[in-house]
């Protein structure tokens, strides 16, 4: 039997690989993949939490499948947005964006 | 007599009792499930060989020649020719082709098309693993191969190969949901995911197929589509934008394309027969289940037969064609289709009322279905000849 | 000892993809190695007994959103971008935060005592699901289609071409 803490561990690891990314990337389709690894380690954690914690109960898969529908919807519009932007100012350099800066 | 019945499951029990002989039970499974792997390899390429020839024969029939009948009797090694000559020639990489993606993408698509086959039931037992999730994993399989389309498109460094990977996977993506929605129905009237729940559910001569009419031509169409045959295959042909996102490739990577095709269309089928009509199921199975190999093979070739029909026979439709049908004609008949069957399935019927009140929901579909296109077209006639 | 053995390995893999996934500099192969821990993270669901969500996931995540990654990765031409540097400024301040909070979490979820149940998992765990999401969890199910309708609908406004 793997013990609860290793799957939490390793979900640990992908969300802080997925923060880094999101924080330092300078292209705007790389913070995406950054927040789409985020959800992915959310969601292991619900599933193990879910396994270890009581699976006759549903609702740990329940909310992940919620997860994931979001992020679907959160990347779709996400990435039009990116697209819109490459049309508009040729870069997707998230700090081209500037011109709401005071 | 005894042992012959049953033979498929009887070879493998004795095969693990021979192992147990002298290894550990953790390492029996193993050793067993490597070798059924091995062996649904072994098949998989076997019956695509089998199967191009059978397309070929077929094709060249139709269209009043002979086809090949040099190598082997009646051109049956025909495939191995081909095989061998090309594994002989050079294996050449674009210059400027960025090599790992360009020389994975058809192992990755090889790889969707033989993966699906570890849920295809070829008879009583005789399945990879039979999920409990089987037909969704046959979905997911196949939106996997959209991925391998996409990285031969750019990995080749080309731009007839990029916009032919674009359409490729439009196409892919837009006949996926009518092809999900068709395959839901069955799984509606089964109550299960797995594949010989499915299977299971239709026993006593209830194919679904019969049935729900309406979601069998749906699928068929779908599947069609996304093994990107003809009349849907104006992506890959050699005619049409150069050949598609596949014009780079040559000898033994253009190898596994052709493979990765074939090979899918064959699952597509035997899907069809498992959710559509029965299966493995026939007379006489429950006495001698190695018969259901039999009726699964016969099912499988005459369902092969109607994609290499409509191959030979039909011609090409383009594009905009393409998608327009797929979402305004599929989709909402396949959302209709699910919506008539979840509601009369739970009517609380005899089961023959239930199930002729079903075909008859899917024959109303069917035509009323070809009623609206009839009418659509008639429309879009009478205005271009009025305009021009 | 054997599932051990497979969990090390699938999650050396994944986090290794990930860890490419932020340090590559070509986009596409980014894209690649994302789809890559998509699938190990589904692999860890398998292990965890939850099937149906690894279907999915390999479903929607490889492909539906890992596609949609690399379609917006070639309309925008971010693939090859030689000279423009790929971390921006911050970038070693940062990394040692996030290993601060990557510390702090593996501290804490090693120290905390999680109750755990030896249950195990339902026979008709999907039957379960379906039931449950139009039994108790109705709502949110509603809401997440009418934000797919909504996300359907924005995107392709946004992404149009204007005449």
């Amino acid at each position: 039997m793997i013990p609860l803490s290793w799957f939490l561990i390793v979900a640990a690891f992908l969300f802080c690989i997925g923060l880094y990314g999101v924080l330092v990337r300078r292209n705007a389709i790389a913070v995406l993949m950054g927040i789409e690894l985020m959800l992915n380690a959310v969601n292991l954690n619900l599933v193990a939490f879910w396994r270890y914690g009581g699976p006759t109960e549903v609702t740990g898969q329940v909310f992940a499948i919620i997860v994931i529908t979001v992020a679907a919807a959160e990347a779709a519009v996400g990435l039009a947005l990116i697209i819109a932007m490459y049309r508009n100012r040729q870069t997707v350099n998230v700090e081209d964006l500037d011109t709401l800066k005071g | 007599m005894g042992f012959v019945a049953d033979l498929f499951r009887n070879l493998g029990a004795a095969f693990v009792g021979w192992l147990s002989g002298f290894l550990p039970p953790w390492a029996v499974a193993l050793v067993n499930d490597v070798a059924v792997a091995l062996l649904l390899l072994t098949l998989a390429l076997l019956i695509v060989l089998y199967v191009i020839w059978f397309e070929r024969k077929a094709i060249a029939r139709v269209q009043d020649r002979l086809g090949p009948n040099r190598a082997g009797p009646a051109g049956l090694l025909q495939n191995l020719a081909d095989a061998m000559k090309l594994l002989i020639k050079e294996s050449i990489t674009p210059s400027g082709a960025d090599r790992w993606v360009y020389n994975l993408a058809p192992i990755l698509s090889v790889f969707a098309a033989i993966m699906l086959l570890a849920v295809v039931p070829f008879g009583a037992g005789l399945i990879g693993e039979d999920l409990n999730v089987g037909v969704l994993y046959i979905v997911a399989m196949g939106s996997l191969g959209s991925m391998a389309v996409l990285m031969a498109g750019w990995g080749s460094n080309n731009k007839y190969a990029l916009l032919g990977g674009f359409r490729v996977v439009a196409q892919l993506l837009s006949y996926e949901i009518p092809m999900v929605l068709a395959m839901l129905s069955p799984v509606l009237l089964a109550g299960t995911l797995s594949m010989q729940g499915v299977v299971a559910a239709q026993a006593g001569g209830r194919w679904f197929g019969v049935l729900m009419p309406a979601a069998f031509l749906i699928y068929l169409v779908s599947a069609v589509a996304e093994t990107g045959r003809s009349p849907f295959d104006l992506l890959e042909a050699e005619s049409e934008l150069v050949a598609g996102f596949h014009i780079e490739y040559s000898g033994m990577k253009f190898a596994w394309f052709y493979l990765a095709e074939f090979m899918n269309t064959f699952t597509l089928s035997a899907v069809a027969t498992t959710l559509f009509f029965g299966g493995w199921l026939g007379p006489f199975v429950d006495r001698a289940p190695v018969l259901g190999v039999v009726y699964f093979a016969i099912k499988v070739s005459i369902i092969y037969a109607l994609f290499t029909w409509f191959r030979a026979t039909l011609p090409r439709v383009r594009i905009d064609q393409l998608m327009a049908f797929a979402w305004k004609v599929l989709v909402p008949g396949a959302l209709a289709n699910l919506l008539l069957v979840a509601v009369l399935a739970k009517l609380p019927l005899p089961d023959l009322l239930n199930s002729l009140l079903i075909l008859a929901a899917n024959v109303a579909l069917i035509l009323t279905g070809l009623g609206m296109i009839g009418r659509s077209l008639r429309l879009q006639t009478q205005r271009r000849l009025a305009q021009g | 000892m054997l599932l051990q053995a497979i969990f090390i390995l699938v999650s050396l893999a994944t986090l290794g993809a990930a860890l490419l996934v932020v340090l590559t500099r070509n986009l596409f192969h980014s894209a690649l190695f994302l789809a890559a821990s998509f699938f190990g993270v589904a692999a860890l669901y398998v292990l965890l007994e939850a099937e149906f969500l690894a279907v999915v996931q390999v479903l929607i995540y490889v492909g539906a959103i890992a596609t949609l990654i690399v379609f917006a990765i070639m309309l925008s031409r971010g693939g090859v971008q030689r000279g423009v540097p790929l971390f921006n400024a911050e970038w070693a301040i940062v990394a040692v935060g996030v290993a601060l909070l990557g510390g702090v979490l593996i501290v804490l979820l090693t120290q905390v005592a999680w109750p755990v149940s030896q249950a195990a998992p339902p026979a008709d765990l999907i039957a379960r699901l379906g039931q449950a999401f139009v039994g108790p969890y109705v709502i949110p199910f509603e809401v997440a289609s009418a934000l797919l309708v909504t996300a359907l609908i924005g995107a392709i406004l946004i992404a149009r071409e204007r005449e």
